[in-house]
């Protein structure tokens, strides 16, 4: 269900008196279907507003059982879907998963260091991620596999931080997506300045900043909640609720519904069925087309769950009871869409097999990649330290380079690496 | 050639101003900022000139800010952010710490993230708690940032604009109780490096270092050890990442007697880094240890009673005096 935002736009564009605020109650919104705040039935307000009360609604096009069902704020945004479309978000979130998984068993036999799992959230990342335009910039936390999948980035390059190679492998301006960010709710605040200079240039895009349930409790959240409303910048903050932090529940995070958080600050929130890849991008539209128009930012809770552990270090036996996973496996995503594709006649059995196939030879690929992944050259340690250089870093990597080729036994590599002053 | 005298306040408005009208990326953004000028009437009139856009007044959230200067940087920006005073800068320590200065290396070099953030430092303008605070060494320790601090009107305008320049983040510290002392302003000098040394004062007996607020207490103290008969030379460290060792050095070597002063605590203080490399260049050198002059190891004290923890011209001499009677 949503919130409705009039509440929050009409101080802004009253008080301010900013011309960017002023665009934000334009006509054009009002009458145009889909933009402003969609309405489903009923709004959520007065409803599970306090904890303990009953769930609030969610946006759903998708039913558990795969059966379409209408929605009359969000049809229009998953209406010129194709077949092949449909097909295509089917294959994302298959080799999404099939990724994950070879990841995973990668960390058991000790080729990477670590990995977190974002098995069971595969529609929520495919169907934001398809959201969004090639100009769009995506600020990940260190679980978007499936976003970073959309937006290009192979996948391969994700490992290397995991294995312990690099920090963040991939070059960010490629392909919008930016690295993974460890610190929890930090880079919601590089999202909306990034958008705060998109609004400054003028551009036609959006930006979309990731989070999970537990960085709604960070004072970095709040702040670029506050930042993004108060400069109206577009950006959608999109948080995956997968119920769970680590070991905390969203209980331990928040006594109302996390969408709801929105309307303190001034912008529409709304939840949506996480584990509905129609949903999910028709919500991520909705708010990416919002943003784009200069309406603002928009926080979508996609309501899903963390199928596997926290990370491949986590035991969550310790904490949760496997009947609450098994109630979330009848809510799986990619069954979903299967259920729907073979019901409507969009796919058959060649399809699935063709599919199965190509996510055999991805795992094979990442097999052999991670395998072969090079360990960095210690002289590395001095690189990329700074732009322009430093003094010591110099100082230090020259005497470290004095000491290795101390070992005169043991050649070492050539201390040519470095950066240039 | 335009040489102007100014207040070291003016001087930073002006290169401000010297930046925001030569870079249309360069963009100034904290709390007070526009409207008000700044507490200190440091951004006094930009926003009138440039708009809101890019004089941005921000809610009161450090963290927001640099987070958000962060965002800007990355889009390609230059954002030069005010923290108000030296004592509000922690909430956002960790968006510098964990993020600001780390991005480059994280993304192998791939981006830059060319954030400087001014921060007001120093005591001994009778504040009340957290307005006068030196934290430099706090972000000196941190790999990826640099520290700098200009004790004059010329530094200030040249070496902000350097910063500005530069591709790194750099922590701009500027010596609040030195902002009303008027200096003269070359804006079309070539200024030399912006993490150099220099010699303020030449002399043989001993060599004090000192940056930002304490150059101007250890030239009068050098002044009235001049009185006595004692030749100090004054090094203006200007940087305090990296750190001009060669400089120090190079005046150690002839002088063999050196006393670092700073208003931040001793203790782990930028002196303590200072003493143990001099020592180890210039062992055969010195004749006493290095010594040092700064705070106690106490929370920075109540306004009545800061005449007593800020190193002054006095304590400045006693410890010339110690190093002289090794």
């Amino acid at each position: 269900m949503t919130v409705e935002s009039t509440a929050a736009r009409t101080p802004r564009s009253a008080g301010s008196g900013s011309k960017r605020a002023a665009k934000t109650v334009s006509a054009k919104k009002d009458s145009a279907p889909g933009r402003g705040t969609p309405r489903g039935k009923s709004t959520a307000r007065g409803k599970g507003g306090a904890a303990g009360s009953g769930e609030p609604e969610l946006v759903q096009l998708l039913t558990p059982e795969g059966v379409r069902v209408e929605n009359a704020a969000y049809d229009s945004y998953v209406a010129d879907l194709t077949p092949d479309d449909l097909r295509a978000l089917y294959r994302d979130m298959v080799i999404t998963r099939r990724f994950d998984a070879e990841a995973v068993t990668l960390q058991r036999q000790g080729e990477l260091g670590l990995w977190p799992s974002l098995l069971g959230q595969e529609a929520a990342q495919v169907g934001s991620g398809r959201a969004t335009r090639e100009s769009d910039h995506v600020f990940p936390t260190y679980r978007e596999h499936g976003v970073a999948w959309c937006k290009g980035v192979d996948p391969t390059l994700l490992l290397g931080m995991f294995r312990g190679v690099n920090n963040g492998g991939w070059d960010p301006n490629t392909n919008g997506f930016q690295l993974y960010t460890i610190v929890i709710g930090s880079q919601t605040l590089h999202a909306t300045g990034y958008a705060m200079g998109v609004a400054y240039d003028g551009a036609d895009s959006a930006v979309v900043a990731y989070l999970g349930d537990g960085a709604t409790s960070q004072g970095d959240v709040a702040e670029a909640f506050t930042f993004s409303a108060v400069y109206n910048a577009p950006v959608v903050f999109f948080c995956q609720n997968n119920q769970w932090a680590i070991s905390e529940p969203t209980e331990k995070q928040s006594r109302v519904p996390l969408y709801q958080r929105a309307q303190g600050y001034g912008f529409p929130g709304v939840r949506v069925d996480g584990n509905d890849v129609l949903a999910c991008l028709a919500v991520t539209k909705w708010a990416l087309e919002r943003a784009r128009a200069g309406e603002g930012p928009a926080l979508i809770e996609a309501f899903t769950y963390r199928m596997g552990a926290h990370t491949t270090s986590d035991d969550p036996t310790r904490y949760r009871r496997d009947e609450e996973r098994e109630a979330w496996e009848a809510k799986d995503p990619i069954k979903r869409l299967r259920a729907f594709l073979e019901s409507e006649g969009h796919a058959d059995e060649g399809f699935f097999a063709e599919l199965e196939a190509e996510s055999e030879t991805l795992g094979k690929r990442v097999r052999d990649v991670v395998r072969t992944m090079p360990d960095p050259d210690a002289m590395s340690i001095f690189e990329n330290v700074y732009a322009d250089g430093h003094a010591l870093v110099d100082e230090e990597r020259a005497e470290f380079a004095a000491y290795e080729a101390s070992f005169a036994d043991e050649p070492v590599n050539a201390a040519t690496g470095g950066e240039a002053k | 050639m335009t040489v102007k005298k100014l207040p070291l306040a003016k001087a930073i408005n002006e290169s401000l101003r010297t930046a925001l009208d030569a870079d249309p990326k360069v963009v100034v953004m904290g709390e007070d900022v526009g409207k008000l000028g700044g507490v200190f009437r440091v951004t006094d009139g930009l926003q009138k000139d440039f708009g809101e856009n890019r004089v941005i007044d921000t809610p009161l959230a450090e963290s927001g800010i640099v987070g958000t200067a962060i965002g800007l940087a990355l889009r390609g920006y230059r954002p030069v952010v005010e923290i108000q005073f030296d004592g509000f800068v922690f909430p956002a320590y960790d968006q510098i710490v964990t993020q600001l200065a780390k991005m480059h290396a994280r993304a192998l070099g791939k981006i830059k993230v060319p954030v400087v953030i001014r921060i007001p430092y120093g005591g001994g303008i009778g504040a009340v708690e957290h307005h006068s605070e030196s934290p430099e060494a706090l972000f000196a320790h941190v790999a990826g940032l640099k520290v700098v601090s200009p004790s004059n009107s010329s530094d200030a305008y040249w070496m902000l604009q350097q910063a500005i320049q530069s591709d790194d983040p750099v922590i701009f510290f500027e010596p609040k109780r030195r902002y009303w002392d008027k200096g003269e302003v070359n804006t079309d000098a070539i200024p030399g490096p912006l993490h150099t040394a220099r010699t303020v004062r030449e002399g043989t007996d001993a060599t004090l270092v000192a940056y930002g607020p304490m150059v101007k207490t250890c030239l009068e103290a050098a002044a009235a050890a001049a009185d006595e008969g004692r030749s100090l030379e004054v090094l203006d460290l200007r940087s305090v990442s990296p750190i001009d060792f060669d400089s120090v050095q190079a005046s150690v070597e002839r002088t063999g007697r050196l006393i670092v002063v700073h208003e931040a605590p001793v203790f782990f203080g930028s002196g303590a880094e200072i003493a143990a490399r001099i020592t180890e260049r210039c062992f055969y050198h010195l004749e006493a240890p290095v010594l040092r002059v700064g705070g106690f190891h106490s929370p920075y004290p109540p306004a009545r009673v800061e005449e007593d923890y800020l190193p002054g011209l006095d304590r400045v001499l006693d410890a010339v005096d110690r190093s002289l009677a090794y």
